[in-house]
């Protein structure tokens, strides 16, 4: 290598260094960190000595563990469906240069602005049984209200529904963003094509957000798979843990029981099923990208 | 019998008027260029034809069914968008195929018209591809081919040739010559290129100011514009206009008199002009650089243009208005250079003060 092509080189280095060093320091660090520290019996005072894979035993031995994975699973599955379609719905709604589309637009953004603990608040109002908005409006129509926050079966659709409510904004937006991306021209081709609505929105437009779509499937996923603090605040992972998802466990053991090697050790194995499931849905829609449509 | 009929079509953006009362008949199977400078209409006329604008007023016939009211997939037209609107997860095949399934025509008939048309546009071996791996020549050919499969009543080209590099424009011009003779439906196209509208068009309309200002074939266009727009639009380089004022004489043809005082025996009858301000029109190759003893006036020239078989000249004359000559193709004439210009007046177009035009009786 010449001179000037190492010098290049350095420059090169030189320049990214600032973004790198911040990088190892908080990120990698901490990653590496974590997996160590998952491999030891600690608490917040000590680094605790070496016990190998016992936190990870332990884990799969572990009932309430298992439950919050499986909780975390089902809430999950609850969540991204139905919050991608209703995304969509919405930004086709208002996908449109009016006034009136613009206001809904902020109406619809302005639950994903405001922080998870006013939202929890908002949805117990709604939720909670004997002064609720659902309960009030159940015992006006004569039926029972349904104990939204403390029955075994409703917790978690209770969970999946105020977290659909708050986190519409940012999907909308990007669907939003997507269909903007589409030329007019195309639908007047298809206009001429004599498609129909639905096969126009069918073979043009969804196709068209293909990329769109999987965006935001992979971006909820991974989102709600860490889900948290509606938990925590609206049923505190009640009643007897059927609302318990994983980071709540991972916080309960590490911040209640100060077990902070077995807490790392949960989060160890929440992380590499986020990376599992991420590239799991990667390789699906790229694979389908490639040969799927192709015929 | 005709095959489109437009009558009284009008439409406004709002306050805007973009079209003023606009009628038109197009002949089976005739080829027409509407053309016109950016902002005419052009495009929002076809655009009222395909039925992806309403008109505000006016009817619409084709073929004798009307069809302004229907949507744009019963109208029986196909357009080629300028920027081609191919579906870009769509194959070739499934691009040209989507029209025909909507109208739920029997696979083995849409095979064959997708096969027969991949033929003649020679993108057979492209079927299976996606429009993203297709050069902008053969997109271009593919957006031709979705229209031919839907075979049309009328064909409505929207700048067809505007994407494509020089060289492939003249190649795609022959081919759309050659594709009109094989299809059996009237085309329209749009164009702001009059070399376009020259090239493939049995009659050009030009457009101008939300309204038509002439329909002719391309040679009566050129040789009798209706009025000044139509002259200096239609040609290249662009009609010389010069002022000028009518000499009193006996003379059956007007004598016009430049501003530098030269003076221009006409082919226009001295009857058909009134005094007042009139305008002399000259095509290049009626204004030639002469030797100065066979001139009818002298210039300056400015700008040297040497094409190769032909040199054109941007001159001055004394009174400072701009006219073009033209000289032979190896002209020894330079920037700075004072030539004399012989005028051929037989040739040359009268302009009124209303911007009509008078022309010799006899074509020249």
């Amino acid at each position: 290598m010449t001179l000037g092509g190492r010098k290049a080189q350095l420059e090169g280095f030189a320049f990214v260094a600032p973004f790198l060093l911040l990088y190892l320091f908080l990120l990698i660090y901490p990653l590496l960190r974590g997996i160590e520290l998952s491999f030891h019996r600690a608490d917040p005072f000590a680094d605790g000595r070496f016990v190998g894979l016992d936190n990870y035993a332990r884990l799969a031995a572990d009932p309430v563990f298992r439950q919050s994975m499986w909780n975390t699973f089902k809430v999950t599955l609850m969540i991204v469906p139905v919050l991608t379609m209703i995304a969509l719905a919405l930004a086709l709604a208002l996908n449109r240069a009016t006034r009136g589309a613009a206001i809904f637009r902020g109406i619809f953004f302005s639950s994903s602005v405001l922080s998870v603990t006013i939202v929890t608040l908002i949805w117990r109002f709604v939720l909670a049984p004997d002064a609720g908005l659902l309960g009030e409006l159940s015992t006006a129509l004569g039926w029972e209200p349904l104990p939204f926050l403390s029955h075994p079966d409703l917790a978690l659709p209770a969970l999946a529904i105020t977290t659909i409510w708050w986190s519409l904004g940012l999907p909308m937006m990007l669907f939003l963003a997507g269909l903007q991306q589409i030329p007019e021209d195309m639908y007047e081709a298809a206009a001429l094509d004599r498609a129909s609505r639905w096969t126009t929105f069918w073979r043009v437009t969804l196709p068209s957000l293909k990329r769109t779509l999987i965006l935001v499937v992979m971006l909820q996923t991974a989102a709600q798979l860490q889900l948290f603090g509606q938990a925590q605040l609206l049923t505190a992972g009640g009643p007897s843990g059927a609302s318990r998802t994983a980071v709540l466990f991972i916080y309960e053991v590490a911040f209640g029981r100060w077990e902070i090697g077995y807490a790392t050790a949960a989060a160890e194995v929440l992380f590499l099923l986020i990376v599992a499931v991420t590239f799991a849905q990667y390789w699906a829609t790229s694979r389908t990208r490639d040969g799927g449509d192709g015929r | 019998m005709a095959s489109l009929e437009l009558s009284g079509v009008r439409k406004a953006f709002g306050t805007t008027p973009v079209l003023d009362d606009l009628s038109l008949t197009l002949e089976a199977r005739e080829f027409i260029a509407f053309l016109g400078p950016s902002g005419s209409g052009k495009s929002t006329l076809l655009r009222i034809i395909a039925g992806l604008e309403s008109a505000d007023a006016g009817e619409i016939h084709l073929e004798g069914r009307r069809i302004d009211g229907l949507p744009p997939g019963e109208r029986g037209v196909a357009m080629v968008f300028q920027h081609y609107a191919l579906y870009p997860h769509m194959t070739v095949r499934e691009n040209m195929a989507f029209g025909l399934r909507n109208a739920r025509v029997p696979k083995d008939e849409i095979a064959r018209r997708v096969g027969d048309a991949a033929r003649v546009l020679e993108i057979e071996e492209h079927l299976d591809t996606k429009p993203g791996q297709l050069s902008g020549g053969q997109r271009q050919r593919v957006a031709i081919g979705r229209a031919i499969v839907k075979q049309p009543k009328l064909f409505l080209l929207d700048e067809p040739l505007s994407n494509l590099d020089a060289a492939l424009r003249m190649r795609t011009r022959v081919e759309l010559a050659q594709l009109r003779q094989k299809v059996d439906a009237a085309v329209i196209m749009v164009t702001h290129d009059q070399a376009e509208a020259m090239t493939l068009a049995d009659r050009i309309v030009v457009i101008n100011d939300r309204t038509i200002q002439q329909v002719g074939p391309p040679m009566e266009i050129y040789e009798r514009p209706a009025n000044v727009f139509v002259a200096q639009f239609v040609g290249s380089p662009a009609m010389t206009l010069l002022p000028a004022k009518m000499v009193e004489g006996r003379s059956q043809n007007a004598k016009l008199k430049l501003g530098d005082g030269a003076e221009v025996e006409t082919a226009v009858p001295r009857s058909k002009l009134k005094d007042g301000e009139l305008r002399l029109g000259l095509r290049p190759e009626n204004v030639r650089v002469v030797a100065k003893s066979k001139a009818t006036t002298k210039a300056r020239v400015e700008l040297v243009e040497r094409l190769g078989e032909r040199t054109l000249v941007y001159a001055r004359l004394a009174n400072g208005q701009a006219i073009t000559a033209e000289d032979e193709g190896n002209s020894r004439v330079r920037i700075g250079d004072e030539v004399g210009i012989r005028i051929d007046g037989a040739a040359a177009h009268v302009f009124g003060a209303d911007g009509a035009s008078h022309h010799a009786r006899t074509r020249p």
